[in-house]
């Protein structure tokens, strides 16, 4: 009888595992991660580099959904991602490679800035009901704007224009040699670390703080959680300054990689963030999701585009195949048995 | 279509249902003739609902065959189901919030020219109709988010009435309207008789079945307890039926107490949300003292309910007049505000202004009180389950586990997962509108006890149900509200239905 007992709730244990978002976005990377094994480009697939490039390269776009979950968890969308990235990496590069102020202010100048404009966003959505899309919309535009006003159009690079039309080279500042650098006998990049820290704030601010409760209560029911006495302003004001703040962070990453600070970087990265987030299986009504889902979601996008690569595919079909696959994930994701 | 005994329009036979392996449904026969209105009846989790979905073709997948008018039939789709003449209306309503009344009620049959062109006059015409039928008076391109929940159920009927419709599935049509309301809705199921069509009427309430139906079918636990006529079964016996055990009394015995004021009104104004001009609440003065339950009676449009969520802070600052909370002077503010001040709302929607349908029952049940499960902003996750065990068991909430998503529970565990939410807050005063909606009578009863339970300790209770037996049982005091102004008071002795409902008509004649 007992055992009996314990066997039912084994079972139904196993039926709500198999069930849960979680483990069919495990399944969906287990199934690029054998693509990647039958199509492994004569072993290449089979290398560690391989895999430390994808996590490399996947970083940036990681980064950025981290903030774009916390977001997407209220119910809202932030598009503006991608410009805000572009704005932090002209403004690091302004600041260390042209002033050669300290990477200390550098980074915090750049953070802040970040945070600061996501919290105008946020506070378009939660004081004047702007929809998430159309503020988001709108500073996406503005933050492009002030990234090329802030570079003059220029990208911002160690080749500075003197007065006399000639180009001087100035030394790469310390702190763009080491986010670019690969640590542990050069088997994991230092961008990679910043992307496993990211993840795992958003870990505890999900699921830790109360913060966290208030960001899921209000994308499951907004006017119930009002009405339960969640300060639905503070909060959303802050999930949108928290995405900023992790812009600015993919922002430096990126100016790093680049060696540069490009006005022009970051554009349509806000597609793929939402794709990564998306992918892992975060609901866009709100309310349900995880990082851990994200996390599972960026490396499955990863994956799928070093296997691309990696069998040089051209880009034309590497668009197409990208288009088809996450459309099939997403189906995956929503059949119930 | 005579009515007469042998000839049956329906027969659903060994109906059977599983959800995810677990049987809600278990060889059940149900019948239906013409022109009768079959009462289904059970507790919550009966599966009353079920039987009625399979019927109206929502769940397609199911054991055992449906006979109508000697055919057998299989739906396989709602829409399939209305082709055949049954329409439902089910207990969360289906209509497209933002957009018309008129749009509303032709959704999914719109009348057309060529099979291409929107025919908006005939729809009009038809609408026009319908609604003159049903007595309302409405603008029929208005959005139907502008009606009360109340109009909105009356636009239901008149959708069910578009279609060539032979049976009426009502899944407790009554739970939203007031009395008015619920005598012309009888009146409306009667004329549907008179023309052969046959109504399936779900209800918890026991004056209502007496009242409109000729047979009943009680469920309990997925399997049938019985099918009757009502005028061979008593009360008492039918209470027996759904519940398997004889309760003796409706209402608990209450015994009220008097203390000192805890909560006191004055000339308080509250505008109407809707964004109109008029007051919702007008001039409203009332005391409410410590363990004392005061009940608001009131009809559709008469403020009950808008007084207890501009007290609330629902409506922000708007509020006007002067409030004191235990003889301190407060200001209302938000929703926020008040919890902190130990005021507690249970709104009357539960899906939408209550339960957050993604967290789980813990989830559910600390979500007004986070700030007492988090050190410094972090949460004390064992702390809380701890909590919520508590509660779970004080209120004797059901379930197999409390990390249950809340969706999985019947109405009546919902309810008592919302009171839950609201205890822990430890409030002062209890706001409770509607407290049973949607909830079966056992559940009923448990919440009357609580109840009594709550002021015992103290704590003040402000109710308005439309139920006015339930008012009269558990009120101490009972103010009546007409168009946003008090317009009588009774004790609970001197108050009797006939002279509530006078009050809330608008006759100025209690005390």
């Amino acid at each position: 009888m007992t055992s009996n007992a314990r066997n039912t709730t084994q079972d139904s244990q196993r039926r709500a595992w198999l069930r849960s978002p979680v483990f069919r976005a495990l399944v969906a990377l287990l199934f690029v991660f054998l693509l990647g094994l039958a199509f492994n480009a004569d072993g290449s697939f089979f290398k560690w580099d391989t895999h430390r490039d994808m996590l490399r390269h996947i970083s940036v776009f990681g980064i950025l959904a981290c903030g774009m979950t916390l977001v997407i968890i209220t119910a809202g969308i932030d598009l503006s991602v991608g410009s805000l990235l572009g704005l932090t990496a002209v403004l690091f590069s302004l600041f260390s490679i042209r002033m050669g102020w300290s990477p200390a202010i550098t980074i915090s100048i750049c953070l802040l800035v970040g945070a600061a404009c996501g919290m105008l966003s946020g506070g378009l959505i939660a004081k004047f009901k702007i929809q998430p899309f159309i503020a988001t919309l709108a500073m996406m535009v503005f933050a492009r704007g002030l990234a090329k006003w802030a570079s003059g159009g220029q990208k911002v690079s160690t080749a500075v224009l003197q007065r006399d039309g000639t180009y001087k080279y100035v030394d790469v500042p310390p702190i763009f040699n080491f986010l670019n650098s690969k640590l542990i006998h050069e088997n994991i990049a230092v961008v990679t670390l910043i992307f496993f820290i990211c993840i795992f704030i958003c870990w505890v601010i999900l699921n830790k703080l109360r913060w966290g409760r208030h960001i899921y209560a209000i994308g499951g029911n907004e006017e119930a959680a009002r009405l339960s006495g969640i300060p639905v302003l503070t909060t959303k004001l802050l999930a949108y300054g928290a995405s900023g703040f992790f812009c600015a962070v993919a922002g430096i990453c990126q100016a790093a990689q680049e060696l540069q600070g490009d006005p022009e970087a970051g554009m349509t990265y806000e597609l793929t963030a939402i794709a990564i987030v998306v992918i892992g299986g975060t609901n866009l009504m709100g309310g349900k999701g995880g990082i851990g889902l994200t996390f599972i979601g960026a490396m499955t996008i990863g994956y799928l585009e070093k296997i691309l690569s990696i069998n040089a595919v051209g880009e034309a079909s590497r668009l197409m195949l990208t288009g088809v696959i996450i459309v099939g994930a997403v189906l995956f994701q929503k059949f119930r048995r | 279509m005579k009515p007469n005994g042998n000839h049956k329009l329906l027969r659903m036979q060994g109906i059977g249902k599983l959800f995810s392996g677990v049987r809600v449904l278990d060889s059940v026969d149900f019948d239906l003739e013409p022109g009768e209105v079959h009462i289904l009846a059970g507790e919550n989790g009966a599966g009353k609902t079920t039987l009625i979905k399979i019927l109206a073709g929502v769940h397609a997948d199911y054991e055992g065959r449906i006979v109508l008018n000697d055919r057998v039939v299989k739906f396989k789709s709602p829409h399939d189901a209305s082709i055949f003449g049954i329409s439902a209306i089910h207990q969360e309503m289906s209509m497209v919030n933002p957009m018309s009344v008129v749009d509303n009620i032709f959704l999914g049959r719109e009348k057309t020219r060529n099979q291409f062109w929107m025919d908006f006059h005939s729809q009009i015409e038809m609408a026009k109709e319908l609604l003159a039928q049903l007595e309302l008076k409405v603008d029929l391109l208005e959005p139907v988010e502008n009606y009360p929940l109340s109009m909105r159920q009356m636009f239901e009927i008149a959708k069910a009435l578009v279609y060539e419709t032979k049976i009426i599935i009502m899944d407790e049509p009554t739970s939203a309207l007031n009395d008015v309301e619920v005598s012309r809705l009888f009146q409306i199921i009667r004329d549907l008789k008179q023309t052969g069509k046959a109504v399936i009427y779900i209800t918890h309430r026991l004056d209502e079945i007496y009242q409109i139906g000729d047979r009943i079918t009680v469920l309990r636990d997925g399997k049938r307890v019985g099918t009757s006529a009502l005028d061979s079964l008593s009360p008492d016996e039918l209470i027996h039926w759904m519940v398997g055990r004889t309760i003796s009394q409706q209402f608990p015995e209450r015994f009220p107490r008097s203390g000192q004021e805890r909560l006191r009104l004055e000339n308080v104004f509250i505008q109407d949300p809707s964004g109109s001009k008029r007051w919702a609440a007008e001039n409203v003065s009332l005391k409410l003292y410590d363990g004392e339950i005061l009940g608001i009676a009131g009809l559709q449009g008469s403020g009950k309910s808008e007084l207890l969520n501009g007290l609330f802070g629902t409506y922000g600052k708007t509020v006007q007049g002067h409030v004191w909370l235990e003889n301190t002077p407060i200001k209302i503010r938000s929703p926020r505000h008040s919890v902190e001040s130990g005021i507690a709302l249970l709104t009357n929607n539960r899906k939408d202004t209550g339960i957050i349908p993604e967290m789980n029952i813990v989830q559910n049940i600390t979500v007004a009180s986070l700030e007492s499960f988090a050190l410094i902003g972090w949460m004390q996750n064992q702390k809380e389950t701890l909590a919520a065990r508590q509660h779970a068991d004080n209120l004797d909430i059901r379930a197999q586990s409390l990390s249950q998503e809340i969706v999985t529970l019947s109405g009546g565990n919902q309810q008592k997962v919302m009171l839950a939410k609201w205890l822990e807050t430890k409030p002062k005063i209890l706001l409770l509108d509607e407290p049973t909606r949607g909830v079966d009578v056992s559940a009923k009863h448990e919440i009357y006890e609580l109840m009594n339970g709550w002021t015992s300790q103290g704590i003040a209770i402000l109710l308005i149900t439309s139920e006015l037996p339930e008012l009269l049982a558990m009120s101490d005091r009972i103010i009546v509200m007409h168009r946003g102004r008090i317009t009588a008071q009774f004790s609970a002795e001197d108050a009797t239905q006939e002279n509530i409902i006078q009050a809330a008509m608008g006759e100025n004649t209690g005390q």
